[in-house]
């Protein structure tokens, strides 16, 4: 008998129209538990507009969505305490130190043991040298590390990531790759991933999920996506989707 | 309601304050300097004012001034410390922290109080040293009148928010026009009777001017306002419920309209 995974987040028929433009389309899908699911699109796909909806930061004007069972419109706190989330526009309070914000954040997460757990989280990002500094003197690619291990401050269940590792390089970037997949899959959680590196969705995604104009227009796993498309890598599916929906009339 | 929450909130604001030269200047600063100011306007009125005159001009307008002064500290910082997690473009990651929009409140009600409460215990001393101010001859009405300037304070620090939220950044200089606005028809230093008869009904909606009207029936009359301090707090309820509400329906609209995302962008 196999093993049934638990969904962790499900999105039904879900919308959001800003007055003429519809930013999301009525898009489906599903993550189940230990699964690592990548958003894939153009700039202007729906890509930030659904992670915002995931994180009620923006309201959908039609659709569903309900992580852990729960319907998210009812059940925002509770569901909230179990997520958690980076990305390059919401950055860390750039007048505490990293220790103070990753404190801050636990108790806005109403982590208990904040204490441990800010200092497990230093360790296991390696911030040691930057805990005492404000997070305004570190450069962009240690504002997102901080950011990224502001993220497990509550041992999410269901992280969004977006664009994680824009600002990093290749190294520390493969590190903590490597980190974040530890992390979630210990923690029996999910990820949804959004990112304009190629070959980071690829290394990382169980599946993808191809938004074009706020529509999915393919969900599968790399290898069936460029047997489909016809494709020997991400990159080239990526550039034939824009290239033809450019082409397309809206 | 999750303590940990409101704390997060308090701690994170603490933090700022306690290592910020601006934000201690902000704090003692502007109250000190507006000490002298209305100090020596004073003195120099009490002088001139006719030697029988039952009037304590000291008591009076420095009382008025101290509490004034505590009403726009206590808006001020309520209202700074949401603009500190937009001008920090943080904001994103309160709003979709599992915080509640009660316990953001209630953590920058805390700022406010632990603010203002600091402030007062500064320049109460110092008015006595420089202008031998009692203000604490007024002994127990201190209370109502002092929890009633917090609140007042609270409710307009919640309707700015809101309007930084509906219209982005560039709204916070309502944070500091409000307070303003009402100054002259508070009836800070001047008995509600200056008013014309049409302003005198108009203003009875501010809980402000209650508060200020039964300080000086208070100073003046030794009298216990009772009317005043009902009115002030019956107001004052009446007001921070509208402004929660007022902030409510602003982010509700905010996130149907994906207005949330501009207070990181502006």
């Amino acid at each position: 008998m196999g093993i049934v995974m638990t969904t962790i987040l499900r999105v039904s028929d879900l919308t959001k129209q800003y007055d003429n433009l519809t930013a999301v389309n009525n898009i489906s899908f599903a993550i189940k538990e230990g699964e690592i699911v990548s958003l894939l699109g153009p700039n202007g796909a729906g890509k930030t507009t659904t992670i915002q909806m995931l994180l009620t930061l923006v309201s959908p004007t039609r659709g569903n969505i309900e992580i852990f069972g729960k319907n998210l419109t009812g059940h925002r706190d509770e569901l909230l305490s179990r997520m958690n989330f980076t990305a390059p526009y919401s950055v860390l309070p750039y007048n505490l130190t990293t220790r103070e914000a990753l404190k801050t954040y636990s108790l806005l997460y109403g982590v208990r043991n904040h204490r441990e757990r800010v200092s497990f989280l230093i360790d296991e990002f390696d911030l040691g040298w930057m805990a005492d500094k404000k997070v305004g003197q570190l450069s962009s690619g240690e504002q997102m590390r901080v950011g990224i291990a502001k993220a497990f401050v509550n041992s999410p269940g269901l992280l969004l990531l977006d664009e994680p590792t824009a600002s990093l390089d290749p190294a520390i970037a493969r590190e903590l790759r490597a980190k974040i997949l530890k992390l979630v899959r210990n923690a029996g959680g999910a990820i949804l991933w959004t990112s304009h590196n190629m070959r980071e969705i690829e290394q990382v995604s169980d599946r993808i999920i191809f938004l074009s104009r706020g529509k999915i227009i393919a969900d599968d796993s790399p290898d069936n996506l460029k047997n489909y498309f016809g494709q020997k890598d991400l990159e080239e599916i990526f550039i034939s989707i824009n290239r033809e929906t450019r082409a397309r009339p809206s | 309601m999750n303590l940990l929450h409101v704390f997060g909130i308090f701690y994170r604001n603490v933090i700022l304050i306690r290592r910020s030269v601006p934000k201690l200047f902000a704090l003692f600063g502007f109250i000190t300097v507006e000490l002298f100011l209305w100090g020596f306007i004073t003195l120099w009125v009490q002088t001139i004012g006719p030697s029988d005159a039952r009037l304590d001009f000291v008591l009076l307008i420095l009382s008025a001034f101290i509490f004034w002064s505590m009403f726009e500290l206590s808006q001020r910082s309520f209202s700074i410390s949401f603009l500190e997690e937009v001008w920090s473009r943080n904001v994103i990651n309160i709003f979709a922290s599992p915080i509640k929009l009660g316990e953001l409140v209630m953590g920058f009600a805390l700022v406010g109080v632990a603010q203002t409460l600091l402030a007062f215990l500064y320049i109460t001393p110092i008015a006595f040293l420089l202008y031998a101010l009692q203000i604490w001859d007024m002994g127990l009405y201190i209370i109502p009148f002092f929890m009633n300037v917090l609140i007042s304070g609270w409710g307009i620090g919640v309707v700015a928010i809101g309007l930084v939220v509906r219209f982005g950044p560039s709204a916070d200089i309502m944070a500091f026009f409000i307070p303003f606005l009402l100054l002259p028809f508070s009836a800070v230093y001047y008995p509600v009777s200056v008013f014309p008869p049409l302003l005198q009904d108009i203003t009875f909606i501010l809980p402000t001017r209650h508060i200020f009207e039964g300080m000086r029936t208070a100073i003046t009359e030794g009298l216990i306002p009772y009317d005043s301090i009902m009115w002030a707090t019956a107001l004052n309820i009446i007001f921070v419920i509208l402004g929660f509400l007022f902030l409510h329906w602003m982010l509700r609209l905010a996130r149907t309209k994906g207005y949330l995302s501009r207070l990181v962008q502006d």
